[in-house]
């Protein structure tokens, strides 16, 4: 097992910030922590990064005890923490160069596991890092974790701030760096990147509310769900929320979806109740489910 | 060890590309010693003053003569009225008025006793002090050179004479003290701040995550900066010495020792303070509010710790920069040894080791 959390809870204040959380990440799996700003997912990370105690429960990495066996787990393991946290005023192969000899190694002994991503940044190693784009600050981070060869690789929030193409390209990096054995734990608040894990957890006020693959969630998902759209989108949200059957009704990027309370749902009479209140271009249509109203149910 | 030498890589890198730094470290030692050596100064030159000569004869002119022949005084004014005295104040064009009595010479040889009377505009009291004594001497001088030929019944004659700095120079005392003020800021502050930018930045963060030790960190910061600051003092001293031709009596070598102990005492003050302030504002607040002026006010480098009350003077007992000018005052004036000054130099060791000691108990290898 490559990450073994039981029973954490952790508090700032009195404020809970985690509570009782429990989850195991094996060898070789991109494991999502996937919830809201606030949720928990950084004092998370800082508990398995040894930077934080936790009040009360034990956690694991790679076997090491994450109190007092902390030591042996910083030379194990690659954290890029939620804020961008390199050295501005130092240049990207000044910083690369910077974290290798940290850890006691050269960029040269393990460039073949940097190689795909530090090739697109290398035509910027003399620029500071501070001068650098999100997406790029991103991947320079994330060579940065990578350069020691972790067995674990934390990342909290790495595309957050990042541009989608730029996104996109940073999850199929973490795909081929899977391939060759690292564990990543990986945070984000888009439910979208979600399906590429292998297994997520979805967290929300410090609580864990379901462990498994994405494609078991939403196969779990018993609900059915239809995609509404009219002209007025937010007055169609106002009219669906006061509709009687209904389950709920959450935006959802330019259209609303809707779920009904009934198993024998009738579309045409929400459309004619929809009409009623003198919607036009009506829409509605069955969807999949996704992640996010997987999230939104919960 | 390796990583140690990375590490102070990276902290030059820090230190010389950015000029807030570099300004700090290499701009303001040599601007606050020009200052302190040119501007701010005790002693006077050129002071205007008025004469109020009620007697005019050849006697009254041979004492002015002798005084606006000395370069601290400049007659700008002859007064004809007592009114007007208070006038040539108000306007403020001068420092002092001298006043010669009706028939001056006549008194002078049938009484044997004459008076000449001195005001000084006291709005700025250190400078009517210094200017009632120096006009003073110069009296003395003048009524000795008549008295040549007379034998005095009973006379005591007080001989003065100052050892180490006999001109007075006021820049004697203000190379040692701004020595002292810089190296304890440069050292103190930035150590601090450079520290605590890396808590604020969130790259500490990466670090503590990572097999470097902490005393690594801590010796890695401090290091660049013990180099720069000797730089810094040898700055300062070649300046005293060449440019206000201030004196090293005693041993070079004692000296360039000394200021690297109390180079270390402020470095590790500075660490004390980043172990305890979260963000770099934090930092400079302590080291400018807290270092800056107890130093200055407190260490006796302007204002002398004999002539404080009681709880002050006990209270600069634990200014490090109290017992740095003591030794190199002693050193660059006196030609002091080690032999006297071992008290002190004890005293700044014992500091420095408690400093140290502090700072590794509070140094955190995690976040809280």
């Amino acid at each position: 097992m490559s990450i073994k959390v039981q029973n954490i809870s952790k508090s700032y204040n009195k404020i809970k910030a985690v509570e009782a959380i429990s989850f195991e990440v094996n060898e070789g799996e991109i494991f999502g922590l996937i919830g809201p700003d606030g949720a928990g997912k950084t004092t998370i990370f800082r508990i398995l990064t040894t930077l934080l105690f936790a009040d009360e429960g034990t956690a694991s990495i790679a076997d090491f005890d994450v109190v007092k066996e902390y030591k042996s787990i910083r030379n194990c393991v690659g954290y890029m923490p939620g804020k961008f946290s390199l050295y501005q005023d130092l240049s990207v192969e000044e910083n690369l160069t910077f974290f290798a000899t940290l850890f006691g190694t050269t960029i040269e002994e393990n460039y073949d596991l940097i190689k795909d991503i530090y090739i697109q940044i290398e035509p910027f190693k003399t620029r500071r890092a501070g001068a650098l784009s999100g997406g790029m600050k991103q991947k320079l981070a994330l060579c940065c974790a990578l350069i020691h060869k972790p067995k674990v690789l934390f990342l909290d929030e790495p595309t957050t701030g990042v541009d989608p193409v730029s996104r996109k390209e940073f999850w199929q990096m973490l795909k081929r760096l899977q391939q060759k054995g690292i564990t990543i734990l990986v945070s984000t608040p888009y439910m979208d990147e979600a399906a590429l894990c292998d297994r997520i957890a979805l967290i929300q006020k410090g609580e864990i509310l379901k462990i498994d693959s994405p494609h078991n969630i939403i196969e779990k998902y018993d609900k059915t769900i239809y995609d509404v759209r009219a002209k007025n989108t937010y007055q169609l949200l106002l009219d669906l929320k006061s509709y009687t059957s209904r389950y709920s009704v959450y935006a959802f990027g330019e259209s609303i979806h809707y779920t009904d309370r009934e198993t024998e749902f009738d579309s045409e009479a929400l459309k004619k109740y929809l009409e009623d209140k003198k919607h036009t271009e009506i829409e509605i249509r069955m969807t999949k489910p996704t992640i996010e109203d997987v999230f939104m149910d919960l | 060890m390796k990583r140690f030498i990375g590490f102070v890589t990276k902290e030059f890198y820090h230190i010389f590309r950015d000029k807030r730094t570099m300004f700090i470290l290499f701009g303001m030692p040599m601007v606050q010693i020009m200052l302190f050596g040119f501007a701010i100064t005790n002693e006077i030159n050129n002071v205007n003053i008025a004469v109020f000569d009620q007697s005019k004869d050849s006697e009254t002119q041979q004492i002015i003569n002798k005084i606006s022949a000395s370069k601290y005084f400049k007659i700008v004014n002859q007064i004809t009225h007592e009114a007007q005295i208070e006038s040539v104040f108000r306007t403020g064009k001068v420092k002092a008025v001298l006043v010669f009595e009706k028939d001056f010479i006549q008194n002078l040889q049938n009484k044997k006793t004459v008076k000449v009377q001195v005001i000084t505009d006291a709005t700025d009291p250190n400078m009517a002090n210094t200017i009632t004594n120096y006009i003073n001497a110069i009296l003395q001088n003048y009524s000795q050179e008549i008295n040549k030929n007379v034998k005095p019944v009973y006379q005591i004659q007080t001989q003065t004479q100052l050892y180490y700095n006999q001109e007075l120079k006021s820049v004697f005392t203000f190379v040692p003290g701004v020595m002292t003020v810089i190296l304890m800021l440069v050292s103190a502050m930035m150590t601090s701040i450079s520290i605590t930018r890396e808590k604020e930045m969130g790259t500490m963060e990466v670090l503590l995550v990572s097999p470097i030790k902490p005393f690594q960190v801590v010796i890695g910061k401090v290091f660049p900066y013990i180099f720069l600051s000797i730089i810094n003092a040898a700055i300062i001293l070649l300046l005293g010495v060449f440019v206000f031709e201030m004196p090293i009596e005693g041993s070079l070598f004692l000296l360039v020792l000394e200021s690297i102990l109390f180079i270390i005492t402020a470095l590790s003050l500075g660490i004390l303070i980043s172990t305890i302030a979260q963000s770099q504002q934090t930092a400079m607040m302590f080291s400018l509010a807290g270092l800056m002026l107890p130093v200055i006010i407190l260490s006796g480098f302007i204002f002398p710790i004999s002539s404080m009350p009681l709880p002050l003077q006990i209270l600069s007992n634990i200014i490090p920069a109290k017992w740095f000018i003591i030794i190199i005052k002693a050193i660059m004036l006196k030609g002091a040894t080690i032999q006297t000054i071992w008290k002190e130099t004890l005293i700044l060791i014992g500091m420095t080791v408690l400093f140290i000691a502090i700072s590794i108990k509070k140094y955190k290898i995690r976040l809280e």
